[in-house]
């Protein structure tokens, strides 16, 4: 028995190292990626960072100092090495560190207002599902499936645009603008970012909803429900707590793998809301075609992206312990 | 999709295997009412986008200062907008280029992503592991994010917006091949063809394609309503279509503009995009049903 158990841990670590391993190879490829957009972005970074008027000797010499008369592969080295002690470069147009810009301004917003938006889907989403599963057929069924239809075919600068028109222009009840941290005034915050992270949060209400249900209706037929009933528990009892923590799974499954969703759509509320969160920074560098501030956005975003992915993958051990190793 | 009964001699060609792939497709998909009805509106669409010249009562172009910003009324059914151009000759010329884009990206992401994926797929090895490689790390870019970036480098206007969402959808499209392709190349007629010497291209066209028509289609049709969805995204940001251009994005960026005084402006393109998008997702659903052996038959 202590010797399988033994070659079980070592098999389960050795797993985590591939995934380890797999992780960095995937964190190459992007960061490759990352370094060739920059090498393929029109415009010649020299010129744009002597001005208008310079001479040929000043060209010559930034140019070295710059490195861009090695080899690509070397200045890929050079360039990935300062990228990983936070050493980003300057931002041409508001002349300010790109890294502090990137990772200590915009990602906060972004990630305030993705927490903010999950927790609101989250709040309406799960019990919704439950409803449409335990009633099947309802009006809580109908709206369930409806509210999954809409929030896919209302895209977030849609939703955002009709939602400003109806809680800021006819009823006056939210700000249609504007950001306050609310880190920092939690009340005036929340307030700001309510209708952002409705419009974010509406497109996952109905995602989550749909996957509850699904999942929630095939536990339902599993033996251990009906044993918790024959048990005399109580009806919600059965429900949320032995129900709901065998849907758990499928949900956080389908949180990650939508994470893209997401971005996609924090970055369209961001724009809609004047935030300046990360979608806000990379849509004005792009505009301002300053491609190192969108080469860090993409950076980060698929460090994000990476980040959450290995994160849900360990919390299936954490939800269901019938996956946990010994 | 059973492995191939008809003997070598009166074996159909692919294309014939294709159509009639296709056409058996189009029998199972008329039997579900969803795939229907969203197949109804996206062909009310299709016909605007078409016909748009002769269903639209201007120019979507025309400047009318002095009838600028007017709410719906008969002579202008859904307004006009700050530059006194009609909403709804706007909204059937918008239907064009977000069709247009929807499909032309889907479409080219696809034959690259097949291509990706079956030279992943069926060679294996180290092409495999490279090629792959490559996928994971393209997937690690959310769309949205992969086709500004993308726009950045290639500049503004529609076909650079076809090319950066193609671009982005080759990975999707890549994996989900190479993972059929693999178990296709598994199953024992393959494995037959291939002792009877037949060209690795014939084993390619003749009995891997066909085989993995239906997942490619699943995925192509909800890529489109994607597609659509994130060129209106692009555009109402600023990176996608450029001005004078009739898009339903565009429209939406100057409505929220003048959203207090007229909602119209951003309201009405906004209706006709989600209308669109519940078609094709519909549409897409139903297909999904419609090939999908585990939920063939239910016909809800």
């Amino acid at each position: 028995m202590a010797f399988t158990s033994q070659r079980l841990g070592a098999a389960s670590w050795w797993r985590s190292l591939g995934a380890l391993a797999q992780t960095a190879l995937v964190l190459l490829v992007v960061s490759g990626v990352s370094f060739l957009f920059l090498k393929l972005s029109p415009g010649d970074p020299v010129a744009i960072m002597l001005g208008s008027d310079f001479s040929r000797d000043s060209y010559d010499q930034l140019y070295r100092q710059l490195g861009l008369d090695q080899p690509w592969i070397q200045q890929y080295a050079h360039w990935l090495w300062r990228f990983v002690q936070g050493d980003w470069g300057m931002s041409y147009v508001s002349k300010q560190d790109i890294f502090e810009q990137a990772v200590l301004e915009a990602l906060p917003v972004t990630l305030t207002l993705a927490a903010l938006s999950l927790l609101v889907a989250l709040v309406v989403g799960i019990p919704l599902g439950v409803v449409a599963a335990v009633k099947r057929n309802s009006w809580a069924d109908l709206l369930a499936s409806a509210v999954a239809i809409g929030g896919n075919a209302f895209p977030s600068f849609y939703l955002g645009v009709v939602l400003i028109w109806l809680f800021s222009v006819a009823l006056g009840w939210f700000p249609s603008m504007g950001y306050v941290s609310p880190w920092d005034e939690p009340l005036t915050g929340l307030w700001h970012l309510a209708l952002p992270a409705l419009t974010l949060g509406a497109w996952y209400v109905g995602l989550i909803a749909t996957v509850t249900r699904s999942s929630l209706l095939e536990v339902l037929e599993q033996p251990y429900m009906a044993a918790a009933r024959a048990r005399g528990e109580p009806g919600w009892r059965v429900i949320w707590v032995h129900g709901m923590r065998n849907v758990l799974m499928p949900l956080v499954t389908v949180i990650g793998l939508q994470l893209g969703g997401m971005l996609r759509g924090a970055v369209m509320t961001e724009v809609v809301f004047t935030l300046p969160g990360l979608g806000m920074m990379i849509t004005s560098a792009v505009q301002t075609r300053e491609y190192l501030v969108v080469q860090a956005g993409i950076m980060i975003t698929a460090l994000l992206f990476i980040a959450v992915n290995l994160i849900v993958d360990r919390t299936y051990a954490l939800l269901d312990p019938r996956l946990r190793q010994r | 999709m059973n492995a191939p009964t008809t003997s070598l001699a009166g074996a159909p060609s692919p294309w014939q295997r294709l159509t009639r792939t296709l056409g058996r497709t189009w029998g199972l998909l008329r039997r579900q009412r969803k795939a229907m009805a969203g197949g109804l509106i996206v062909l009310l669409f299709i016909v605007a986008a078409v016909f748009a010249p002769l269903l639209a009562p201007y120019s979507p172009t025309e400047q009318n200062f002095t009838d600028a910003m007017q709410g719906p009324s008969a002579a202008h059914w859904m307004g006009t907008d700050s530059f006194g151009q009609d909403i709804l000759s706007r909204v059937f010329y918008g239907a064009r280029s977000a069709l247009w884009i929807g499909f032309a990206s889907v479409a080219l992401g696809l034959v690259v992503g097949v291509a990706v994926g079956l030279l992943a797929g069926l060679r294996g090895g180290r092409t495999e592991w490279l090629l792959m490689r490559v996928v994971d790390g393209l997937l690690a870019f959310p769309e949205l994010i992969m086709a500004m970036a993308f726009m950045a480098v290639l500049g503004l206007g529609m076909n650079n917006v076809i090319l950066a969402l193609a671009l982005s959808f080759v990975g999707p499209f890549a994996r989900t091949v190479r993972a059929d392709v693999l178990q296709v190349k598994a199953r024992p007629f393959i494995e037959a063809a291939r002792l009877m010497a037949v060209p690795e291209r014939e084993i390619v066209l003749r009995h891997v394609l066909p085989n993995i028509v239906s997942p490619i289609l699943i995925q192509a049709g909800m890529r489109v309503s994607i597609a659509i969805l994130l060129a209106s995204g692009l555009s109402f940001l600023g990176l996608g279509v450029v001005p004078p251009t009739p898009d339903w994005g565009l429209m939406i960026a100057e409505g929220r503009g003048f959203i207090s005084m007229a909602p119209w402006m951003a309201g009405m393109p906004g209706l006709a995009l989600a209308t669109l998008l519940i078609g094709l997702n519909l549409l897409a659903e139903g297909l999904r049903d419609a090939l999908d052996p585990k939920t063939r038959g239910d016909q809800a």
